[in-house]
């Protein structure tokens, strides 16, 4: 079976969600593309879009619509050559939209798993819970004939333990997107223990195809990119819990966040990271890797306390964020939630008296997005860290300690063979967490 | 001719432009220029009749009988003649011939002549399928998705291969920052706000062809624009009629019209050919050289036309277009400076509109109007020449103006 065939039945689970609905586009996308070449014409590509809301299917189809009209009015040269024989379609606008209805007509939705018995390739992106996948993975492979190879999306389940206890026998592989598939250019790739070559070589074409950048991880829960990110706010919520001691806690998460957004120059402070990821998200992340993990314990009561009071972060459909740990209006942080008294507070009680204790930002300050793109990023950041490090400041003292663990984390990683190289790991910083530069840097040596 | 008047080129590159905030349409901007005009001219009751040039409103803006916005600029203008012209990107100078005939023929002394187009309704994209309507309908399957810069990329890759790849691509470069630099001290000019320290490497950048076109990148484009200009065509009547004095107005000295066959390429893609029999007819009709051009508005809708219509006036021979742009002829400080307020690259282009803006920069020019635009006008070089062109070298109309006194 070659490239083409594989994508020519595909199945995409949890294909309503966040992460599937990323998935099921750029694959839809890919599979319409392959079809208008001329050695495919009259082939049928059918990809299945299942998921357990009925109702979240029918949001799907039209992010869809609007999302594959966006992709194609931006190689509109393309599509006119790839229409060129439909003598009908003569205007941009006719062409596009023929692709667009080519795109949808691809698209099968559906409440039911049966409709992936006659799947290929079968992507799963559904909660992240190891029974609840293995229970499906396995009886998707038991009712499928065609011995179909399987997708997993899991950004911290190890695969192998995937793969033995579905029984597939090598026909799975590690494809994790980061969050929006549709715009982040990252996927790490990860093999299990018994992963086929042929799935592994099928794999690396897509990401290709799909102009990802692919970074190959080992299969170790939580792999390079929550491997960084769970610890990394492990750090940030330990360092709120301290200066809480002389602070109020809120105020003391209103500073952590400024720090490791506008000192370490990063597109997000931690705190609203762990709301955009979601706050039970991390935490079930932390509770799959936490059983793998030796001398460390990846688990927060925090974390927990706000849970149980309801605060949960994550994102609206229409990708908006909703309250977590923080609060925003129009998608910036207002607020700050206080465990104690169940309520957000304001940041505007306590932003001035945190600015003081926190001490100017270095002089050389720029803002991510200022930074993160600019031809000069090099000097700016080098200029901006030396001054840090010639500060006194506490907030500079801050952003001291919390860039060496991160970097402490990124190596570490490598010298637990969960990554296999140190730019692997600044890699993912960079392109999956739009980082202006990696955590393993010498900045501030 | 007196009393011009031009809205902001409004688009890509002013500060006001917002792609997903509302903004003026069609109304706001055939009602401001008219107004524009009509204050100079002492009001409505003055004029005998007008004419709007438009290209596409039936598309871009779902729009036609686009005469009857006459009278929506002022009630004075109820129930006098109006006439929409249309002849592409060279409706406005079409509107200018109308009003201009109806002059001659002594049926008007008085007429308000307008130029309007409104484009940023649709993406490029679909614009692209739009202002394809200036070529061939049949042509256009066969045509580039972004349909016209794939004509004139055709013409800069022919030219290219005829002359040498290096020269073209800097003049063309050196087309872009004469404009940009222009159009910085025009006021209502789309790239009045740039502010790019680096004009030549833009001009220089690489076309990429998977995205765009083969041969022109997207500084040697003309911009996406709404705008309209509007300006009196009087007869010396008129002209008292309305109260301005000779020394404000210019005089039509030459015209000439041209036509080639919508269904045909180009003879030579390196040559306008249709460009040139109308500056010629245009100067044979005025009675004057080339050499007493004191400056010209070119179509140049792609830097390459500006190349080409250099050497379609004959300022320099075959070939030698872009030569004569890098010696720096062309700049507002060389022997003959083009498009003083930066055409339509730099002050833009409003399809319908272009070629009546061009008149009024004329005019500003030759009767110093022209505020931080203004260039010296010699003696020995009183003329100003305007090219306006629909499609691509197809609907041509080149004036020849002078200062009135």
């Amino acid at each position: 079976m070659n490239y083409t065939e594989r994508l020519s039945n595909v199945a995409v689970l949890g294909a309503a969600g966040k992460m599937g609905s990323g998935i099921l586009l750029l694959t839809a996308l890919e599979m319409v593309d392959l079809s208008l070449k001329p050695e495919n014409k009259g082939k049928v590509f059918v990809i299945h879009a299942i998921d357990v809301s009925s109702e979240a299917l029918v949001g799907l189809m039209r992010y869809i619509r609007v999302q594959a009209l966006k992709a194609a009015e931006k190689k509109t040269v393309q599509l006119r050559a790839a229409y060129a024989d439909r003598e009908d379609l003569i205007d941009n606008e006719e062409i596009l939209r023929q692709y667009v209805d080519d795109v949808m007509l691809a698209i099968r939705p559906s409440t039911n798993l049966e409709v992936a018995y006659n799947s290929t390739l079968i992507f799963e992106a559904i909660k992240e819970d190891p029974e609840l996948k293995v229970k499906i993975l396995t009886q998707l492979d038991k009712n499928n004939p065609g011995k179909p190879w399987y997708f997993t999306n899991t950004s911290s389940i190890p695969i192998t333990q995937l793969d033995e206890k579905a029984g597939l026998g090598g026909r799975i592989i590690g494809f994790h997107f980061y969050n929006p598939p549709a715009v982040q250019k990252l996927v790490e790739v990860i093999k299990s223990a018994h992963t086929l070559p042929e799935v592994e070589e099928f794999a690396l074409q897509y990401a290709k195809n799909l102009r990802k950048v692919v970074v190959p991880s080992a299969d170790f829960a939580g792999f390079v990119g929550n491997g960084h990110f769970m610890r990394d706010a492990l750090h940030g919520i330990s360092e709120a819990e301290t200066l809480a001691k002389d602070v109020s806690l809120p105020e003391a998460i209103y500073m952590v966040n400024k720090v490791t957004q506008d000192y370490l120059v990063r597109p997000m402070g931690i705190f609203q990271l762990i709301d955009y990821v979601g706050v039970d998200v991390c935490q079930y992340i932390m509770s799959v890797m936490n059983p793998f993990v030796k001398d460390e314990d990846l688990h927060s009561d925090f974390l927990d306390k706000l849970i149980g009071q309801g605060v949960l972060g994550g994102q609206y459909s229409d990708g908006s964020q909703k309250d977590g740990i923080l609060k925003y209006e129009k998608g910036r942080p207002v607020g700050v939630w206080n465990p104690d008294a169940g309520k957000y507070v304001m940041i505007t009680n306590f932003q001035t008296s945190g600015d003081t204790r926190l001490g100017a930002l270095p002089a050389s300050f720029q803002p991510w997005k200022s930074v993160a793109f600019a031809g000069r990023k090099e000097e700016m950041l080098t200029a901006m860290f030396n001054e840090i490090k010639s500060m006194d400041t506490f907030g500079a003292k801050l952003a001291k300690t919390y860039a060496k663990r991160s970097k402490e984390i990124g190596l570490k990683l490598v010298s637990d063979n969960v990554a296999f190289t140190e730019k692997d790991v600044n890699t993912v910083l960079l392109t999956g967490f739009f980082h202006a530069y990696g955590p393993i840097n010498n900045y501030l040596d | 001719m007196v009393a011009g008047y031009n809205t902001i080129s409004m688009g890509t590159g002013r500060k006001e432009f917002h792609p997903k905030k509302p903004r003026p349409g069609l109304e706001e901007y055939i009602k401001e220029a008219g107004q524009g005009v009509l204050k100079q001219i002492g009001g409505a009751e003055n004029v005998d009749e007008a004419v709007i040039g438009n290209f596409a409103a039936t598309r871009f803006n779902k729009q036609g009988n686009m005469a009857a916005f006459m009278p929506y600029i002022d009630a004075g203008l109820r129930y006098k003649p109006a006439v929409r012209v249309e002849g592409a990107c060279g409706s406005g100078a079409l509107a200018l011939a109308t009003g201009i005939r109806s002059v001659l023929a002594e049926t008007a002394d008085v007429v308000l002549v307008m130029g309007v187009e409104v484009q940023n309704t649709v993406k490029a994209i679909y614009g692209a399928d739009i202002l394809a309507a200036a070529g061939w309908a049949k042509d256009r399957k066969q045509g580039h998705a972004y349909y016209f810069p794939g004509k004139f990329s055709d013409r800069a890759k022919a030219y290219q291969e005829k002359f040498g790849k290096d020269k073209p691509r800097e003049a063309m470069a050196q087309w872009y920052v004469n404009a940009i630099e222009n159009a910085r001290l025009c006021p209502t000019a789309q790239e009045y706000h740039n502010v790019s320290d680096e004009l030549q490497a833009c001009g220089m950048m690489n076309p990429n062809p998977r995205g765009f076109v083969d041969s022109l990148n997207v500084y040697d484009c003309s911009k996406v624009s709404d705008g309209a200009s509007a300006i009196a065509v009087v007869s010396e009547e008129g002209l008292k009629r309305v109260g301005i004095p000779k020394s404000e107005a210019i005089e039509v000295i030459g015209m000439g019209q041209a036509e080639d066959d919508i269904t045909k390429a180009p003879d030579d893609p390196t040559i306008l050919a249709t460009t040139r029999e109308a500056v010629r007819k245009a100067l044979e009709s005025a009675g004057i050289t080339k050499e007493q051009l004191g400056t010209v508005e070119c179509h140049d809708c792609f830097s390459i036309a500006g190349i080409l219509a250099v050497e379609a006036i004959g300022l320099a021979p075959h070939g030698g277009g872009a030569e004569f742009i890098l010696q720096g002829n062309t700049k507002r400080t060389g022997m003959i400076p083009f498009n003083t307020t930066g055409g339509l690259v730099g002050w833009g282009h409003p399809t319908g509109a272009t070629g009546v803006h061009q008149a009024i920069t004329i005019w500003e020019q030759l009767t110093g109007k022209a505020g931080d635009s203004q260039i010296p006008i010699s003696h020995n070089r009183p003329y100003g020449l305007t090219i306006n062109m629909g499609g691509d070298d197809k609907s041509l109309v080149s004036i020849v103006f002078k200062r009135a006194e």
